[in-house]
């Protein structure tokens, strides 16, 4: 098989009042991951892990294959990024800031980058301050696409931007895919952004991973069961992963549809699970382990 | 080729692909041998995973419909004539059902329906 594009083991990195425990999950290569949680969940923690602009307390992070400090200045030269707070200096013009960091990477694409800005319409001879969130995330994203990278690591690429572009970026994405080299790890808590193209799914929910699988997967084995409250006591606890109590009902995730739609399909209505469902409904499991 | 997604369908998207390309091909409006476009540029063109796209060319395969040649690309396969003939027989099967049972709402007898059928089939033949 391949060398995996990010294959993380059992990571950790404690802060006061937030720790990220034993996150483990592998993005082949050729294919994109989403990074799915709430804002707080510790999709930001994993990414900055992961460039390695803080240090893990524990566990391990292959990019590529290769240890991601051990070999940091090649694996970085291969990844583009967005960071959720983009990391660029205000009072220096969009030009300047390129020149800067174009001088990272070997394989920088001038003409590429031109294509690109004028594509987002970006004012390059303005200073950085003068940009909106959405034109940083665009400034971020041309930059990130314009070194021939390998794999891109996205976080929260999508915030601040309207559906339109929100669109053409996800096009623009799989269009990047056509190249089975290429991987693309993007974390978001919008979750309807990546529902389609996302091949691999990690969802982060307090500091833990509560689910990592493929798309596909995912889409035929779980599901909601909607109906009433009889239903929490009737479904096999080995299967119930979630449950949302409403003044009508209940709305309970399962890990196997096909046996609750089985069991329940007369008396309730059993809808595939969206990736919204799994980050409202699934219970942090362990969280008082 | 035509291939419409439902995001509301309950069928999963894999299965909606596999059932219209292979719709396609039975109805021979994708004949033997005409090139499909590759996973990844399905994925991209229809804006969706390239596991799915994946998973829908490997159903296919399996029931023997296409055929991947490395570095080449994949290709409606070479049909087993008598299961196409088959298959074919079940859709004209299905439009004739209906048809009849149209001719039963309108109270027709099975002679006025036989003589509208040969009348039809002298005509077109």
């Amino acid at each position: 098989m391949d060398t995996p594009a990010i294959r993380i083991t059992n990571l950790r990195k404690r802060y006061p009042g937030f720790e990220l425990q034993d996150v483990s999950f592998t993005l082949p290569r050729g294919y994109v991951m989403g990074l799915v949680g709430p804002n707080g969940a510790g999709k930001t923690t994993i990414v900055k892990l992961i460039m390695n602009l803080i240090r893990p307390d524990g566990g391990e992070i292959h990019v590529f294959g290769l240890d991601h400090r051990a070999h940091e200045a090649e694996v970085k030269s291969r990844i583009g990024w967005v960071y959720d707070v983009p990391p660029f200096y205000g009072d220096v013009s969009l030009r300047d800031t390129k020149r800067a960091i174009a001088l990272f990477y070997p394989k920088w694409n001038e003409s590429l980058f031109n294509q690109l800005a004028a594509q987002f319409q970006l004012p390059l001879r303005k200073k950085v301050k003068s940009l909106s969130n959405g034109m940083r995330t665009k400034l971020a994203l041309a930059l990130a696409l314009s070194h021939d990278a390998d794999l891109l690591v996205l976080d929260e690429p999508t915030t601040g931007l309207d559906p339109v572009f929100r669109r053409e970026l996800l096009h623009g994405l799989s269009d990047l895919l056509q190249d089975e080299r290429k991987s693309i790890l993007f974390s978001t808590h919008i979750t309807t952004d990546l529902e389609r193209i996302a091949d691999f799914v990690t969802f982060i929910r307090d500091g833990r991973v509560t689910l990592s699988t493929s798309r596909e997967e995912l889409m035929e084995k779980w599901g909601v069961v909607r109906g009433g409250e009889e239903l929490v006591e009737a479904m096999d606890p080995g299967i119930r992963r979630g449950i949302r109590h409403h003044p009508h009902g209940v709305d309970v995730l399962t890990s196997d549809v096909i046996a609750a739609r089985k069991a329940f399909g007369k008396k309730a209505v059993v809808d595939p699970a969206s990736f919204e469902d799994i980050v409202v409904l699934m219970e942090g499991r362990g969280r008082h382990a | 080729m035509r291939i419409l997604i439902s995001n509301s369908s309950p069928d999963p998207i894999y299965q909606q692909i596999v059932r219209q390309i292979k719709g396609q091909i039975i109805a021979g409006d994708l004949p033997e041998g005409s090139p499909l476009p590759s996973i990844r540029k399905l994925a991209h063109e229809l804006q969706i995973s390239v596991i799915t796209t994946k998973r829908a060319y490997e159903e296919l395969d399996k029931e023997g419909l296409i055929d991947t040649v490395g570095g080449k690309g994949t290709f409606v396969a070479s049909q087993n004539q008598e299961f196409l003939r088959e298959k074919r027989m079940k859709l004209v099967e299905g439009k004739l059902s209906e048809a009849l049972e149209d001719a039963r709402l309108l109270g027709m007898s099975r002679r006025e329906v036989g003589e509208m059928v040969d009348l039809l089939w002298e005509e077109e033949g």
